[in-house]
């Protein structure tokens, strides 16, 4: 079973083919994910859904190059990054994957400000450059006001916004998202997907998102539903 | 810089923890500090030493003397430039506790070999016009309150009697390792008394102290002394003034042995109490370095998170404790007084304790940098919530 894009091979930006991905445990063998093919657009905003234990955080982390394949190939923007040593997969993710995770994520002891400049540091950008960069970041997510603010001092939403903020400060290909609405309440929720919706719309970014979240999932473009490791096709709109 | 300012902030985290480590490293350093000291102190009096000066002694040992008449054959020696000599006297001060030595000494001679107890002229030729007259040191001088003039009474164990001394000097040592705790008197008193009680030993004496004119020609000197010496009644031993130092030393060599051993171990400790405190913090960060490893930051940006932070502890405690040392190294040294003639923190202490800081915070980083450095990334995020 496969569910491939219907975009022309040059808007294509993920490739995955063939994927397996299982844990060894002692003696035991636990099959993940088996044989998935999957294609993303160039600027697509996919939902991948599937209810739990059904591998959706992991092909997320395979997609996002901090797991590694047990077999199959994921070649994103033409580099199969399946074949990357993990020095060249750090670099890689440095320049071209944000992350947007459930619980933010961020360094308790740094800023707002300081903590979307994180990621710069992997740059060349200059301090100025820098400052720059995370200024326009923060005005993106609307924190602008909060910028000295430590996470402690900033509610759920206001974290996750940051977050999103350090996510898009680097101009990343590629935004991955495993459930960012998790812990939020449905207003504040909205507005993380506002911004995600922002951040597609207007800065094109391709991003993918894990939700349990139906309401969230009705915000992609696609919804990719996964079932104990395999891809099940879109059920048709209007069908029950 | 951006990660110096990570990692003090990381280091600052938990006040109270990072309070109570540097508190035992300060303590540590402090205490390895002040051992160490307590070592050089025994040893000071070989440091003090002058390797133009021998020691001539019987050969069979300290204990027993030589004739007086050997002082002529030693000045004849070719190499020496001065002869001098000594009895240990052995007297108490009012009580057994007020310890310090006496030595019985040819005047003139003798601080002629000891140039390094600068004694002001005046008190110093009043010193050698009266008989019953003594010179100190100035820390013993400090330590009884005894003044230029004063009366000093002292109760003979090896030679029976109250005498009595008038101080007639007090000398200030050349440099912090001169010995100022010791007492002079006139050789000749000690030897008419010693005649008068119709005693064998009043013509003779304790060591020979000998000036010589090329500390390398010490061994050879030596040789020439001994076989002036050689199949007569009594035969001597002639060796440095820091090997003769160091004999005493070697008797109680094993308590030393035992001290510098505490004092490591209490670095090892205070190593082990640290990797331990470091080890809970890194785990507790867990999802922190599997967030900075995820957004691409390599694994020797952990590592040197981890070592910077270990390396801030360490020696914010270290140098904190080697600050403490001096003022508890000054206070202990007066509350033994004269028990240790020198009591000072060297620059070699000083830098050992830092380097011990230093070791501390590395080897107390190494374990934990190398896990962390090492965290597979998607188990660690999983430790958020
Ligand atoms: N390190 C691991 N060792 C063994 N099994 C693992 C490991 N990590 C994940 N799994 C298993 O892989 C399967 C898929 O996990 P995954 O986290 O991708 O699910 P998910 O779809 O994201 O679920 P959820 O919606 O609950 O987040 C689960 O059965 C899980 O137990
Ligand atoms: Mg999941």
């Amino acid at each position: 079973m496969s569910v491939t894009g219907d975009g022309g091979a040059g808007q294509t930006l993920i490739r995955i083919r063939n994927l397996s991905k299982a844990y060894v445990r002692g003696e035991q063998f636990i099959p993940v994910l088996q044989g998935l093919d999957l294609d993303v657009r160039r600027a697509e905003f996919v939902a991948l859904m599937g209810p739990s234990g059904s591998g959706k955080s992991t092909l997320l982390n395979l997609v996002a190059g901090i797991d590694k394949p047990s077999g199959g190939s994921i070649i994103v923007g033409g580099v199969d990054i399946a074949t990357l040593s993990e020095g060249a997969l750090a670099d890689w993710r440095a320049a071209h994957v944000g992350f947007i995770f459930q619980f933010y994520n961020l360094m308790p002891v740094l800023t707002a400000f300081e903590n979307v400049e994180l990621p710069l540091l992997l740059t060349t950008l200059s301090r100025r450059e820098r400052k720059a960069h995370v200024a326009a970041a923060l005005d993106m997510v609307r924190l602008t006001d909060r910028v000295d603010h430590y996470p402690n001092e900033l509610s759920g939403g206001q974290q996750q916004r940051v977050a999103i903020a350090r996510a898009l400060v680097t101009d990343p290909t590629l935004i991955v998202a495993d459930e960012p609405t998790g812990d939020l309440d449905r207003v504040t929720g909205g507005e993380v997907l506002d911004l995600l919706d922002d951040l597609h719309r207007q800065l094109g970014k391709t991003i993918v998102m894990v939700t349990h979240d139906p309401k969230a999932a009705g915000r992609a473009e696609r919804m990719v539903h996964l079932e104990k490791g395999v891809l099940v096709p879109d059920p048709a709109p209007g069908a029950v | 810089m951006f990660v110096l300012k990570l990692l003090l902030k990381n280091a600052f985290r938990h006040r109270l923890r990072t309070l109570l480590t540097m508190v035992g490293l300060i303590v540590a350093v402090c205490a390895f500090g002040l051992l160490r000291t307590i070592i050089d102190a025994w040893y000071a009096g070989a440091e003090g030493t002058s390797s133009t000066r021998l020691v001539t002694r019987n050969a069979i040992s300290l204990t027993f003397v030589l004739p007086l008449n050997y002082a002529d054959r030693v000045r004849r020696v070719e190499g020496v430039t001065g002869v001098s000599w000594s009895n240990w006297f052995g007297g108490v001060y009012i009580t057994e506790r007020n310890f310090f030595p006496q030595f019985a000494v040819e005047p003139a001679s003798y601080l002629a070999l000891y140039p390094e107890y600068i004694l002001p002229e005046a008190e110093k030729k009043a010193f050698l016009l009266d008989r019953q007259g003594a010179v100190v040191g100035r820390k013993l001088a400090n330590q009884y309150g005894w003044k230029v003039g004063d009366q000093i009474p002292l109760r003979g164990t090896i030679f029976p009697g109250t005498w009595t001394f008038t101080l007639r000097g007090i000398w200030d040592g050349v440099d912090a390792r001169t010995d100022e705790a010791q007492m002079l008197f006139h050789w000749k008193l000690l030897s008419e008394n010693l005649r008068a009680r119709g005693g064998q030993n009043a013509d003779h004496v304790g060591v020979y102290i000998v000036g010589i004119d090329e500390p390398n020609n010490a061994p050879l000197i030596s040789q020439r002394i001994d076989a002036q010496f050689k199949n007569s009644l009594a035969e001597t031993l002639t060796e440095t003034e820091k090997a003769f130092q160091l004999g005493f030393v070697s008797m109680s060599e094993a308590i030393l042995v035992a001290v510098n051993a505490v004092s490591y171990v209490i670095i090892v400790i205070i190593m082990a109490v640290m990797a331990n405190t470091m080890m809970m913090t890194a785990r507790e960060r867990l999802a922190e370095y599997a967030t900075l490893k995820a957004l691409g930051f390599p694994p020797a940006f952990v590592v040197k998170l981890l070592f910077g932070e270990s390396l801030v502890i360490a020696l914010g405690g270290g140098i904190l404790g080697m600050l403490l040392t001096l003022p508890l190294a000054a206070a202990f040294a007066k509350a033994v007084g004269t028990l240790f003639p020198v009591f000072v923190v060297s620059d070699t202490t000083m830098l050992l304790q830092l380097a011990a800081s230093v070791t501390v915070g590395a080897i107390a980083a190494a374990w934990p940098a190398w896990k962390m450095s090492r965290i597979d990334i998607v188990n660690g995020l999983r430790h958020v919530g």
